[in-house]
């Protein structure tokens, strides 16, 4: 695979959910997390899945990773089913999830090196380049302890691309940063995504955040886990966290997502 | 440069103090001897090698046999951690050992190996490895699930995961078992050269011993000093600069 092919990427890949259950049973309690979830992703779909906490949205991505196995039904990414984590599948957690005893460049390098079919001299130059694409090149020689925590998220992010996934899967990266420092990442993703095509499955509990970001916004409800309702997101890209447009998006899709809580508290 | 100084300032007053009760004469000198003749001794000690030699025996004991417990221990705190079968086994004997102070093994060992250096390094061995082993264990316990759950994502397991993530994940965890487990070593060490007559190398421990004997109490003071000397030195300068980079690394423990 030639450097330049390795920077493009391979196509995005498409992922179907099918009936997908999932119980977590501790000794005290069983807790229906997700019942019968079943939800298709298009090649290069930027899909949110919102919901009140404990509507199991991040336990879905675990399983869409592989990270977590589903009790019942079957995730499938391009014709082949998901049973372990794979690295064309990438996770960005909430916590940056870096590597202190790395720095910038050995936290992107690490997915990079277990990655076959490439020198060394090759991984090097991809790394540079995705620590350029977040804009954090001055950094590339810092500690993770010396980042901010908009500027770790950004090596996270970094760090996920860089081996080229097919599938990238963000849960709630942006949900322990200030209101600036998640606006300037907002542009910065749509600004990534639209460079570098992914399917990317993003859960939040910020609905703003998701008609930001979101060509499709799914929503859950909780206890059990469940699709609600979903929402297509027709704007127009890059899109502005603060126009009006997003607003009455973003008004609708809370309605909706207080009508179901409030439902639960009279059930 | 105000903290040394200060620092300073405490010792000579303690110093002074104990000078002070030498010259009330509350107790005999024999059984209180003053600062100066503790000195004297140590710098006799110090002019006829009989304090580098004694230092240099001890010290090499304590290398070899913490070195050793350390090469035992580490892997098997991670097997400890990584295995539900050696963590009800070996971690539980690790656990059970460690409680039991390493003067106990002095009897087994002469009996074992009589009077010779295996005993000695047999009572340092028993004393580090068991207090290695848990720290160890206890540092892979301790890496945040986090690490692990995004190696795995990136594809990493088996011997990548565990020389890659895991072993640098808990290295602060490691160091702080590795200071205890050489805290344990000196401990043995010394009880094993008071105990353990041996004529292949007169260590700290055989002085002080012999200081009793003789009814030299500057000796014993001197050296006891000495030992003090040794372990204080091996914290600031071999451990403290090793647990400072690593909180700096790690971001962890900052004042």
């Amino acid at each position: 695979m030639s450097l330049q092919e390795e920077l493009v990427g391979p196509p995005p890949a498409k992922l179907i959910v099918d009936h997908v259950s999932k119980w977590f049973r501790t000794t005290r309690q069983t807790v229906h997390a997700l019942d019968d979830v079943s939800l298709n992703i298009g090649e290069g779909e930027f899909v949110c899945l919102v919901g009140p906490s404990g509507c199991g949205k991040s336990t879905l991505l675990d399983i869409i990773s592989g990270l977590e196995v589903p009790d019942q039904g079957t995730v499938t990414a391009d014709n082949e089913p998901v049973l372990n984590p794979g690295r064309h599948r990438l996770v960005m957690f909430q916590e940056s999830a870096l590597f202190p005893w790395l720095d910038v460049t050995g936290n992107v390098m690490f997915g990079l090196k277990l990655k076959p079919g490439l020198t060394n001299k090759e991984r090097l130059e991809v790394a540079k380049f995705f620590i350029q694409l977040v804009g954090l090149e001055k950094f590339s020689a810092a500690h993770v302890h010396e980042l901010s925590g908009g500027m770790k998220q950004r090596v996270a992010l970094a760090r996920a691309l860089a081996p080229n996934p097919r599938v990238l899967l963000m849960d709630e990266p942006f949900a322990a940063l200030d209101a600036l420092t998640r606006e300037q990442l907002y542009s910065d993703i749509q600004r990534i995504w639209q460079k570098r095509r992914k399917t990317i499955v993003f859960v939040t509990h910020n609905v703003r955040e998701a008609v930001c970001l979101a060509d499709r916004v799914i929503l859950f409800s909780r206890n059990p886990g469940r699709i609600r309702e979903q929402f297509d997101i027709p704007l127009p890209r890059p899109r502005d966290i603060n126009s009006i447009q997003l607003a009455e998006h973003a008004g609708e899709i809370t309605r909706a997502l207080k009508g179901h809580s409030t439902g639960e508290v009279s059930e | 440069m105000k903290r040394a100084l200060l620092a300073t300032i405490f010792f000579l007053i303690l110093l002074a103090i104990w000078s002070v009760i030498v010259q009330l004469k509350i107790w005999s000198p024999i059984l209180l001897p003053s600062p100066q003749s503790v000195g004297e001794y140590l710098l006799g000690a110090a002019r006829d090698g009989t304090l580098l030699q004694a230092t240099s025996v001890t010290v090499r004991r304590l290398l070899v046999g913490y070195l050793i417990g350390i090469a035992i221990g580490l892997p098997l705190g991670l097997l400890t951690s990584a295995s539900k079968f050696v963590e009800d086994t070996i971690g539980v004997l690790a656990l059970g050992l460690q409680t039991l102070p390493s003067v106990c093994w002095i009897p087994l060992a002469l009996l074992w190996f009589g009077q010779t250096e295996s005993a000695m390094l047999f009572v340092v061995i028993m004393g580090t490895v068991w207090s290695v082993v848990i720290a160890t264990d206890t540092g892979v316990r301790n890496i945040p699930p986090i690490y692990a759950r995004a190696a795995r994502t990136m594809g990493s397991r088996g011997l990548h995961k565990w020389t890659k993530v895991i072993l640098p994940a808990s290295l602060p965890y490691l160091v702080s078992g590795m200071k205890q487990g050489w805290a344990f070593a000196w401990r043995s060490l010394m009880a094993a050269e008071i105990y353990v007559t041996i004529l292949t190398g007169f260590g700290l421990g055989h002085l002080l011993h012999y200081g009793r004997e003789l009814h030299a109490m500057d000796q014993v003071i001197g050296v006891m000093f000495v030992i003090v000397l040794i372990g204080l030195l091996t914290d600031k300068i071999v451990f403290a600069p090793i647990e400072r980079f690593l909180h700096r690394r790690w971001g962890t423990g900052l004042r």
